[in-house]
Parts: structure tokens; sequence; C-alpha cells
């Protein structure tokens, strides 16, 4: 199925991606062609089969609750592009 | 030397004929001498690896060697490497140094393997053909026109251009078993669940598994049972006890069942492949293997299924690159929305956000029924085709590729023929199972693979058959000559 260019903008909206103005046509052609190729899923008809999410049908594990995990904050913040005093900085949102 | 095997080199290593030291600084340098001409590294850590071999000699000399002390080996960069960067082959995790290592990463290091570098690969493992790597493309050492196959297309290329005798890769559609089969080498995807997935850059979360390559069958074995066994830290770990997959490398083949499935050899086969495989399969008759006709009829939609479920699963993994906590940052942004939007916009190739923007679409509001849903009931066909061909065959055998590798760029521009390329080995992860790609022979000079492909763990069983097949071909052994260096 081809998608509108306004669809393609929703999308990527979305998924938080910019996309520049010279580029907007090419990729909506491109993803177009991927669901088209996807579309053939359509023509089979799965009305009374299971959905299968995980290939050996396991479900998720508990464990107890109780910590296993030590501190790692400082370290973990020298990956951050921006800190300070132990927090994440982003661009201000409330004035 | 360059060419040895991992149970070669071990030996040796036992014998005291060399020391670890002595091979890591020969590959070092046949690295050193030709790596600009294939570009299959995207970090070298030569350093540590003298290191890492130093301690592994004296390992040995004490007596305390572990069961591949001193074996160079390299790693795909979508593992973690305490200290070492990982960048997955992305912008974004360009500057990305983990604080502590993946389980494959740390138990290979138990066992005493010295990591020559990090080799390059499709962004995200997203790719077929290993292009699509922000460090440039890596070339095939048959012809370095062509491409090397992906996403793992680095790992294969070293073990193929006799830069490391072993590999760590990861295969969510084929990128273990393909680069493999273009490249002439052995790799094998183990069931879903076998290897940890811990420390490994999430891509399909339901897909992804990690295995090694390496020139045999039997240096497969060795190294995945390093590599294998359930990890608590990964939830959807299986809860198997750890497995000696090389202990039952000799077991003969007479009586073998195999499978083999109408739909692998269609139109859209390349005949000089064909021919290839078709030699191979009598070769297992002659030798008392029974070959059945089977039928695998869901196979052509395991390409719309895999580029539902796996873009969807992308979609939600790699939400968490937003510029704030890790990775790449966009300059100056205005606001918290252009901090998210261009981060992610500078930060991932095309590929990426081609799948990202896919996954978020079958996902949305409305379409989550026609594709996501849908996706996942023919995942279930698929798998109930294997289900019920493994009632009568112990393995089921075919191409690992419908072509061999192709020239760089020609499928650059045509995502969909791309992942038509994947047809054979998508199937194999929607349905969780094991397979392996083993050399098989030559088509238009290019290395062609056969493709195994196992019940649920049945790993053991598909390294006994590949290992009892390269005793009695030499594919295997078959290496490029790399050109003089510039």
């Amino acid at each position: 199925m081809s998608v509108a260019q306004a669809e393609i903008e929703k999308i990527a909206e979305l998924a938080r991606i910019r996309i520049a103005d010279s580029e907007i046509s090419t990729v909506t052609e491109r993803i177009s062609s991927i669901l088209e190729m996807v579309d053939q899923m359509q023509a089979v008809n799965t009305a009374a089969v299971e959905p299968m999410a995980n290939p050996l049908d396991a479900s998720q594990r508990l464990r107890a609750d109780k910590v296993t995990e030590s501190d790692q904050r400082e370290q973990f913040q020298q990956l951050a592009p921006l800190v300070e005093d132990g927090l994440y900085l982003v661009p201000r949102v409330i004035d | 030397m360059q060419h040895a095997s991992v149970a070669s080199l071990l030996a040796g290593l036992r014998a005291g004929e060399f020391s670890s030291e002595e091979i890591t600084c020969d590959y070092l340098s046949r690295i050193s001498e030709h790596e600009g001409q294939l570009n299959a590294f995207i970090t070298l850590t030569s350093e540590q690896a003298l290191e890492q071999a130093r301690a592994a000699d004296q390992q040995r000399a004490a007596g305390q060697a572990g069961a591949l002390a001193g074996i160079p080996l390299v790693h795909k960069d979508i593992f973690c490497t305490s200290g070492t960067r990982t960048s997955c082959g992305s912008r974004m995790l360009d500057n990305f140094v983990p604080p502590y290592d993946a389980t494959v990463v740390s138990r290979l290091r138990q066992a005493g393997v010295v990591m020559l570098g990090k080799t390059n690969m499709d962004e995200f493992a997203m790719g077929s053909s290993t292009e699509s790597s922000y460090y440039g493309a890596t070339r095939n050492p048959w012809d370095t026109e062509s491409v090397p196959g992906g996403s793992s297309g680095g790992s294969a290329v070293v073990v193929a251009a006799g830069f490391a005798p072993a590999a760590t890769g990861t295969d969510t559609g084929g990128s273990i078993r393909q680069p493999a089969a273009l490249c002439g080498i052995s790799g094998i995807k183990p069931t879903y669940g076998r290897v940890s997935r811990l420390g490994m850059v999430a891509f399909a979360s339901s897909l992804d598994q990690a295995g090694p390559l390496a020139r045999t069958a039997q240096d497969c074995a060795l190294l995945l049972s390093a590599m294998a066994g359930y990890d608590p830290a990964d939830s959807t770990s299986a809860q198997r006890d750890a497995e000696d997959f090389s202990a039952g490398l000799e077991q003969a083949i007479s009586g073998l069942k195999i499978g083999i499935p109408a739909e692998y050899f269609s139109a859209g086969l390349d005949s000089g492949i064909a021919a290839v495989i078709q030699t191979s399969l009598k070769e297992f008759a002659q030798r008392g293997a029974i070959l059945v006709d089977i039928s695998l009829p869901h196979t052509a939609l395991s390409v719309p299924a895999y580029y539902v479920i796996a873009p969807a699963e992308a979609s939600t993994n790699l939400s968490r690159y937003d510029g704030v906590r890790y990775g790449y940052r966009c300059e100056d942004p205005a606001d918290l929305h252009d901090l998210y939007t261009r981060t992610r916009e500078e930060g991932f190739g095309a590929e990426v956000k081609r799948r990202i923007l896919v996954g978020t679409y079958a996902l949305s509001a409305g379409y989550y029924d026609a594709y996501y849903r849908k996706a996942q009931q023919i995942r279930r066909l698929i798998q109930q085709d294997f289900v019920q061909a493994f009632t009568d065959v112990d393995v089921i055998m075919g191409p690992t590729t419908p072509h061999p590798a192709w020239k760089l760029g020609a499928k650059s521009n045509d995502p969909v023929a791309m992942y038509l390329e994947d047809i054979y080995t998508l199937g194999i992860n929607l349905a969780g199972l094991p397979a392996m790609s083993v050399p098989a022979g030559f088509c238009s000079g290019m290395p062609v693979g056969l493709q195994l492909i196992g019940n649920y763990f049945a790993e053991s069983k598909l390294l006994n058959i590949a290992h009892q097949y390269q005793q009695w071909t030499d594919w295997h052994q078959r290496t490029p000559t790399l050109p003089a260096a510039a």
C-alpha cells in the first residue's frame, strides 16, 4: 500500500525523528515500497491463529523483589552528554 | 598459521610450539598489512591484546589455562566491552564506552581468549551487506569490489582473511549465517535463548541471538561451549544446563533423515548455487543419509512477517537513544523536542531510520491488528511448518542465500531487494530454531553456503553433521588471496 507524505510526517513525529524537506519524498517512496511488500500478509487467512510473541512461547520470569544491583550512578553519569549535580540536563521545558 | 583452526592453535599452545603472544603478534601484523583494503574493524585493541596474550601464556605456564586460553578472537561491535568503545556501527554510539562487559564477552574472557578488536557491522545490525555502517563498508576478501554480507560482515571477513581464527556475531534474520556463506566460513546461530543477550545492543529482542563464526564446525563447537548457558540477567535466557558441543562431533551420520524444502529451491535461487547445494546433498546420500522432500509452505511470508516484527521491536528498543543519558547529542538544541528529533535525525543512518518509521507505523493506532498482530500470526504458521517437518526429519538442508555476494552499492538504493536476500534465513529466526552455514563450494568464483537447520536445542546435532561434512570436503580450507597492500 502506498502511503501519503503527510502520513510519513505524522509517523516521523511519533518516532521523534526529524526528516529534512529535501528527503521526505524519497523516504515516503522507500517506505511505501516496504509496506507494499509487507501487504502480501493480508492475503493469508489467520482468523484462528494464535499470535506468537516469543519463539519458545516463554512467559516473563519473576525474581525475588530484592536489590541485586550496586549504585553506579557516578559511572553512568560520566556517559551522559550533559550533567550537573547528579542530574541529566536537557533544554528548559518550563519557564 | 593465519588460516589455522582454533583447535589446531589450541593444540600448538598446549604443546608449547608457540606462545599466545607470538600468534597474537602475527595476526596483528597481518591486520596492519591488509586491513586498509577490507575495513573489517571499527576499533583495534592491539595493546590490550598483547597484554591479554601474555597473561594467557602465564596462566598456561602456571597450569591454570581456560578452555580457550591464548586464542585470538574479535567481537562484533554490538557486544559491550568494558572500557572499549562499542559503537554498533552507528554515529549514535560513536562515543559510547560501556561500563560493563556483555555476558558473551565475559564468558569468553574467562575461557582465556585474547580480544584483537571490535568488528564492523551494519548500523545496529540492520542490513545484509555491512554497507550501512557509519564507519564505511567492509569489503569481501574474495573480491574487494563485493559485499561480505551482513550484518556481522566485519566478523566474517576477519575469519576469512586470516585476521583471527574466530569471531563473535549476532543473527536476528541471518546476520551470522549469510556473511559466513558469502565469505566462505562456518557460523552458527543457536536456538533463541541459548546464548545470553545481556550487553548485546538490542535490535529485535524476540529474534536476536549471538553465536560464533570460525573456519570449521569443530571450532564453532569449541566457541559455543564457552559462550552458551543460562544467564539470570537475561530474562529470555533458556534455563538449560551447560553443554559440551564438541562431545558428539564424531557420531556417524548414516541413517540421518535430511529434509529438503521445495520452497528453498524455487524460482529466485541462482542456478550456480542450486548446483552446489545439490552436489552436497548427493554426497550426504552417498554416505547413508536419507533425503526426504518436505514443504515449508509459508516460507515466502517470512519476509513480510519479519519486516514488520523486527522493525516494530527495533522502533521500541531504539527509542532509548534520545541524546540525554548516553550517546550522540545534537549541537545547540532549541528545546527538548528539537533535542530529540535532531539527535535522532543526525545520529541514525538512513536504513535505521526507515526501520524505526516502518515499526512505528506498524504499531500505531489503527494499524496494529493489520500489521503487528497479523505478522505474529504468520510467525506462528511459519513455526508450525518447521515443527511439522521435524516430526519426520532430523535436519533440514538448503542454500543459506539465493545469490552469491553482490557488488558494493548494487542493492543500496532498493531496500526491498536487499530484504529478499534473507528469504532462506528469516524464517529460522521467527521460529527461534538453531541453524548454521558451512562452505559448500563456489559460484562465479564466490563462496556458497550450505544451510543446516535443526530442531530446538539441537546445536550438537547440527555441529556433528557439519563436522562430518567437513571430513570429506575441503571447502572450509579454501582461502582467498588478498591483493598486495597498496
